[in-house]
């Protein structure tokens, strides 16, 4: 019994944080269409960000849950004002570009702060359930993506700023006619999207460290969340993250965290193959 | 002169100085250098074969470094299993073409679009690098060669003349049979691309549906062009376990898929010697940056110069931006316009022919 609660925890867990890690993304894709290889590195941008703020004294709550998101918000409006923005409608080549810009990125931070990890210990430490121990970290970081992924839903359904984001995604052109200024509503979507995933790097980083190459760690993960989920930006990320979090945990747990990573990176092939639209393509059109 | 006979002279013009590098260099260079330019060759088939599946089958991979590892890693295995040269560097070919068969079919006849063909190879390159470097126990074997995980795998024996076992090829040895290869490579190609089956997988590039409905079916003709592809991304991994006598899993990293690319994106998309002059020179440059350090302990030299994800990240960037056709091309344009400003009357008369390179 107390095993299965464990277990439970730990699928929710691996669930958050493929949510997490891939809900930036979701937007910059699905909102813009464009590819970003980047993404790992704005994760990683986050983790050093939380962990440069706490070694200056700032609280570590304030440095996961404000500063890392603004430092990494602000470095994407930079990255679209000054690449994103002369490769539109060219997919492949924003593709290219912003995987020039990850190994940009990867060799300024080695070039800064050292090939090495460093890390921040989780705060909360630890609770008990029944003759295992876990750390309350785990239910933090579940909390965050619940929370992330309710702040979504209710900016896109209900305010004004979800109405021109969700028009400008379903047809750039019209929203255009009827006065909204696309280039505005893309600079400002692609700060949001490198802003949550400063978050998600900044909240994970004390469960893995950080280090510059940590970005591949998460992109393959996130990338595949993001396709096989498809179109919808929250229904996917959350069906998507759903199916390949419970796979990882589970495989993980039968037998080890590689194969468990192996399982996921599989299944998400598999899915592709018969959902090339990816889950939302099929199921929950109507999602958000 | 018509575009037939430059294109003629360009051959001519490679088939010489390639046969001129062959034999000039091991005569008047040190045998550091030779192995330096052995690695350039044997790179060189490696960016050759992403030329063939993207520059010209229009096949956005990504993850090329997955079959070049799994060619290094197979003759690997091989050879300490079997000893004699010969099977193992037909299985490098072999078992990647048959993995790149086995992708492709998923991709192609999934029908899944460009851009999610670049992230599917770049997982399975992941997965690939993530499993690998999982097995440095001694419990992870195939026969009798031990996997090793992260630590790769030392010592592995070079190749030898076919057939006897007790003449291995030596180092200048190696450097004639890289350089033998990319000769072959290079000519093969240029063949392959102006047979009927290049001038189709061309013309699917340019338009998938037109050439469906001519008849073709891009499925086949792309997954041909894909195992082709990646069982020469094995052959450069068989010589490059040669070459160090040494595979660790970063082959399969992502820095490395990352140069392949920048070979071709930097030489040129659509051409087979631009990826060449792309990755000798982004090759030869990394290199020099690396060794080249001012003495007195500068720092912010090694910090920067010899940071070759810093630098090729601005080299990939810096062309996507500014020179998107590559090198090759770009300069070829610039001698187009010079000859049609020469001759005006002359040049409107005639089509321009696609695809010569």
């Amino acid at each position: 019994m107390d095993l299965a609660v464990l277990l439970a925890i730990q699928v929710l867990y691996a669930i958050a944080s493929l949510a997490l890690i891939s809900v930036g993304l979701a937007i910059i894709f699905g909102m813009m269409r464009v590819i970003n290889l980047a993404h790992g590195e704005f994760l990683m941008l986050g983790g050093y960000a939380a962990i440069v703020a706490t070694s200056h004294g700032i609280s570590i709550w304030i440095a996961m849950l404000v500063v890392a998101p603004i430092v990494v918000g602000l470095i994407g409006v930079v990255v679209e004002r000054t690449i994103i923005r002369f490769l539109y409608g060219r997919m492949i080549d924003t593709m290219l570009a912003t995987w020039g810009l990850s190994l940009f990125l990867v060799g300024l931070t080695t070039a800064i702060f050292g090939n090495t990890t460093v890390g921040i210990s989780a705060p909360l430490g630890s609770f008990q359930i029944g003759a295992y121990r876990t750390s309350a970290y785990t239910l933090f970081v579940i909390t965050v993506a619940a929370v992330v992924l309710a702040v979504i839903f209710v900016v896109m359904r209900w305010t004004r700023l979800g109405l021109i984001a969700r028009g400008t995604m379903q047809n750039a052109n019209m929203a255009s006619a009827l006065g909204v200024n696309p280039p505005r509503v893309y600079a400002i979507t692609f700060g949001l999207g490198a802003a949550l995933s400063g978050l998600a790097g900044a909240v994970l980083a004390p469960v893995s460290g950080v280090f510059p190459t940590i970005g591949v760690a998460y992109v393959a993960k996130s990338f595949i969340t993001v396709i096989g989920g498809g179109a919808a930006i929250l229904s996917g990320t959350v069906s998507a993250s759903a199916l390949f979090g419970s796979i990882n945990q589970i495989a993980t747990f039968v037998t080890t965290p590689v194969f468990g990573e192996v399982a996921l990176l599989a299944a998400a092939i598999i899915l592709i193959r018969l959902l090339p639209q990816g889950i939302t393509g099929r199921f929950f059109r109507r999602g958000l | 002169m018509n575009a037939r006979a430059l294109n003629l002279i360009g051959l001519g013009l490679v088939g010489v100085i390639g046969i001129a590098f062959l034999v000039l260099v091991p005569r008047f260079f040190e045998l550091d250098v030779v192995l330096e330019f052995t690695v350039y060759m044997i790179m060189a088939i490696l960016a050759l074969s992403l030329a063939l599946i993207w520059g010209y089958g229009g096949i956005l991979c990504f993850g090329q470094s997955a079959f070049f590892g799994l060619g290094a890693y197979t003759y690997a295995i091989a050879m300490f299993n079997i000893g004699e040269s010969t099977v193992p560097l037909l299985l490098a070919v072999i078992v990647p073409a048959a993995f790149a068969a086995l992708l492709g079919y998923f991709m192609f006849y999934g029908r899944i679009s460009d851009v999610y063909l670049g992230v599917i190879t770049l997982t399975v390159t992941l997965i690939l690098f993530n499993s690998i470097n999982s097995t440095a126990g001694p419990e992870f074997h195939i026969g009798s060669a031990r996997l090793g995980g992260f630590n790769g795998i030392p010592g592995i024996p070079p190749l030898n003349v076919p057939g006897n076992k007790r003449a291995p090829i030596d180092l200048e040895g190696m450097f004639y049979l890289a350089t033998a290869a990319l000769l072959a490579t290079y000519f093969g190609l240029r063949l392959l691309l102006a047979s009927r089956f290049g001038r189709i997988i061309v013309g699917i590039r340019e338009n998938e549906r037109r050439a469906e409905l001519l008849g073709y079916d891009p499925r086949a003709y792309k997954l041909a062009t894909f195992t082709i592809g990646g069982a020469l991304a094995g052959f450069a991994g068989c010589l490059f376990a040669n070459w160090g006598n040494f595979v660790s899993p970063t082959i399969f990293g992502l820095a490395q898929s990352a140069q392949i690319i920048i070979w071709v994106i930097v030489g040129g998309r659509g051409t087979l010697i631009g990826p060449i002059v792309g990755c000798i020179g982004i090759q030869w440059l990394t290199t020099a940056l690396g060794a080249n350090q001012p003495s007195g302990g500068s720092d912010w030299w090694a910090k920067i110069f010899a940071n070759a994800p810093l630098i090729f990240g601005i080299i990939l960037i810096a062309f996507v931006l500014l020179v998107p056709k590559g090198l090759v091309p770009t300069l070829g344009d610039i001698g187009q316009s010079l000859l049609a400003s020469r001759g005006k009357e002359a040049k409107r008369l005639q089509p321009k022919r696609a695809e010569e390179g």
